[in-house]
């Protein structure tokens, strides 16, 4: 208000603002965000509707990073998917691996021994970690915080130091296999890995230090974003952003699968599910993850050696011994090879509760060698498709945390 | 009609027995096929029954049939859970080749918004009564629906952007 408008009488005031509010013309602005902007780490295009600073409406353009998943899958063998799978999210491929090797499973009807499946939740969890590591760091990096964003990213490289050991990549994994995986664990990883996991406590301690209690970090977060329980479950929103809700659903608790049954962890949960509610929950569940991976270390040292994969040469190969010197299995090996499994007719959903969110895959077969359908359930998609009532009606600024909580990855969103 | 044990599977069949035509639960995923005509009221009734409660809408897609031979060739298939109760359910309905379209069900979900989109995109599915159907993966000038098993894997189309109109 200018120096004279003080002087005026209320009355005359308000008319004032009003001839104000009337001289001033103002119009709605279209923004065009992305599809590559440092902000939106994936390729994604938002068209922003703008007054002045606050956003009217935002329509969201996915499908920059589409190379036809399905259709790929659909043309190949069984165990020609996998290697796709690892390229849904870069963040966490084991996790995907998982996902699809369990529905094959379902179809095929196989129980992975033990061993087998307590090295795929200890994959699982460290691919969680990095997952929510590169979350929690990004979304510090475009709120200006470059210091956390390296404290996680130097934590994430300690888990990829880790998942390098377990499969020999450190991104795209290719570890899964339909029955089980491609070869146990190192010899001493369980050492390694403890001492790597207390390296990842310690920079979590110093990122949890710099960030939550950090006011300008929390002024940013409280209250943007959010969006009320039942319409995140309309929009069939899971994983991390449900749950900030208040919503415990897991699927590692409510549907337990693997082992995670005989496996002592937490849910962390949020009250009102806003961005710093979404924070803490990814905290939190990085700490749930390390706990999970000690337990597995624990269980996989006692359990001793012994197989990973079930002894089923429909989806196995046999020992290379027997290949070489018996007519049977050179056989087998040349069949498996050049056709692949087959796997009887019929349909499976198999859902996993992966970094973002429900990971499903709804596989249908028709008995041979080629998947008739390959579907996934990809949440980084349908956790997005809320995003303009997230944040309609906030400020421009705030759209880029709260898309750093929605964790939007283009490979697995677009497929 | 079997409800193989599924209290939901048992409603549903009690009071849309016209509409339910097969059912299974094979691997444990409980199942039922309903005609296409009543499939927007069943999956209505499903969400409100409070004995069914299927509040969210986990995943809708498509199958292509062409190399099965199958009439109808297409089929959508819903995935449904409760949370409340931590049931599933899928519904299947088929789809004629010459007669592509199901009733929307947007107004139920809208996560249906976005799922109806990509079938459309992919499969040349139309969902009658969507507020937006455009394409969600490709792009509008994108010519056929490149998940049928008809469209050659191999086909390349250029990509068609603002820089590039009319030429």
């Amino acid at each position: 208000m200018s120096e004279r408008a003080r002087w005026l009488t209320e009355r005359e005031r308000e008319t004032a603002e009003d001839d104000f509010e009337r001289d001033l013309h103002t119009e709605h602005q279209v923004l065009n965000m992305g599809p590559s902007h440092p902000a939106t780490h994936g390729t994604v295009k938002f068209l922003v509707e703008l007054d002045g600073e606050s956003v009217v409406d935002l329509d969201v353009q996915v499908g920059y990073l589409h190379r036809g998943f399905e259709k790929e899958c659909e043309s190949g063998s069984w165990y020609q998917c996998i290697p796709y799978t690892d390229r849904l999210n870069y963040n966490s491929a084991i996790l995907a691996n998982v996902g699809f090797c369990m529905a094959v499973e379902k179809l095929l009807e196989l129980e992975v021994p033990q061993r087998g499946q307590w090295l795929r939740v200890l994959g699982s969890e460290l691919a969680r970690l990095s997952d929510h590591l590169t979350r929690c760091g990004a979304a510090c990096l475009e709120l200006q915080a470059m210091t956390p964003f390296l404290y996680g990213i130097e934590a994430r490289e300690l888990t990829w130091d880790l998942l390098e050991g377990l499969c020999g990549a450190r991104v795209t994994s290719n570890y899964v296999r339909i029955g089980g995986l491609r070869h146990d664990m190192p010899e001493g990883f369980p050492s390694w890995c403890r001492e790597t996991i207390a390296k990842i406590r310690g920079l979590l301690r110093d990122f949890d230090r710099v960030v939550t209690g950090n006011r300008i970090f929390i002024d940013r977060l409280r209250g943007t974003g959010a969006l009320g329980r039942d319409e995140l479950i309309a929009y069939g929103v899971t994983g991390p952003l449900l749950r900030a809700a208040g919503v415990a659903h897991d699927l590692r608790k409510a549907e337990p699968y693997l082992v995670y049954d005989e496996i002592d962890f937490d849910i962390p949960i949020g009250e009102v599910g806003d961005n710093y509610d979404r924070y803490l929950v990814c905290v939190e569940e990085m700490q749930q993850s390390l706990r999970i991976a000690e337990q597995c270390l624990e269980r996989l040292e006692a359990l001793g050696p012994g197989p990973v994969d079930v002894a089923d040469p429909r989806v196995r190969w046999p020992a290379k011994g027997r290949v070489f010197n018996h007519m049977e299995e050179m056989i087998q090996q040349f069949k498996a090879v050049t056709e692949g499994p087959r796997v009887p007719a019929g349909e499976a959903y198999l859902a996993i509760e992966s970094a973002n969110g429900e990971l499903g895959f709804y596989l249908v077969s028709d008995g041979t060698e080629r998947p008739v359908k390959v579907r996934c359930r990809p949440p980084s998609l349908i956790n997005l498709a809320p995003f303009p009532q997230m944040v309609r009606g906030g400020l421009l600024a705030d759209l880029i945390p709260t898309f750093d909580f929605i964790n939007m990855i283009g490979g697995e969103c677009d497929r | 009609m079997e409800d193989h044990g599924s209290p939901v599977l048992r409603r549903l069949i009690d009071v849309h027995a016209a509409a339910v035509e097969a059912t299974h639960a094979r691997f444990g995923d409980v199942t039922a096929c309903v005609q296409r005509a009543h499939l927007a009221r069943v999956l209505c009734f499903l969400r409100d029954d409070p004995e069914c409660g299927f509040e969210m809408l986990v995943d809708l897609c498509a199958v292509d049939y062409l190399e099965q031979g199958r009439t109808p060739r297409f089929e959508v298939v819903y995935h449904l859970l409760s949370l409340a109760s931590g049931r599933r359910l899928r519904i299947r309905a088929g789809v004629p080749e010459d007669d592509c379209t199901v009733d929307s069900v947007v107004e139920l979900w809208p996560a249906a918004d976005w799922m109806e989109r990509e079938v459309w995109d992919l499969y040349g599915i139309r969902f009658d009564g969507h507020p937006d159907l455009r394409r969600l993966l490709l792009y509008e000038e994108f010519e056929g629906h490149p998940l049928r098993k008809d469209y050659p894997k191999e086909r390349r189309q250029p990509i068609v952007g603002p820089g590039s109109a009319g030429g």
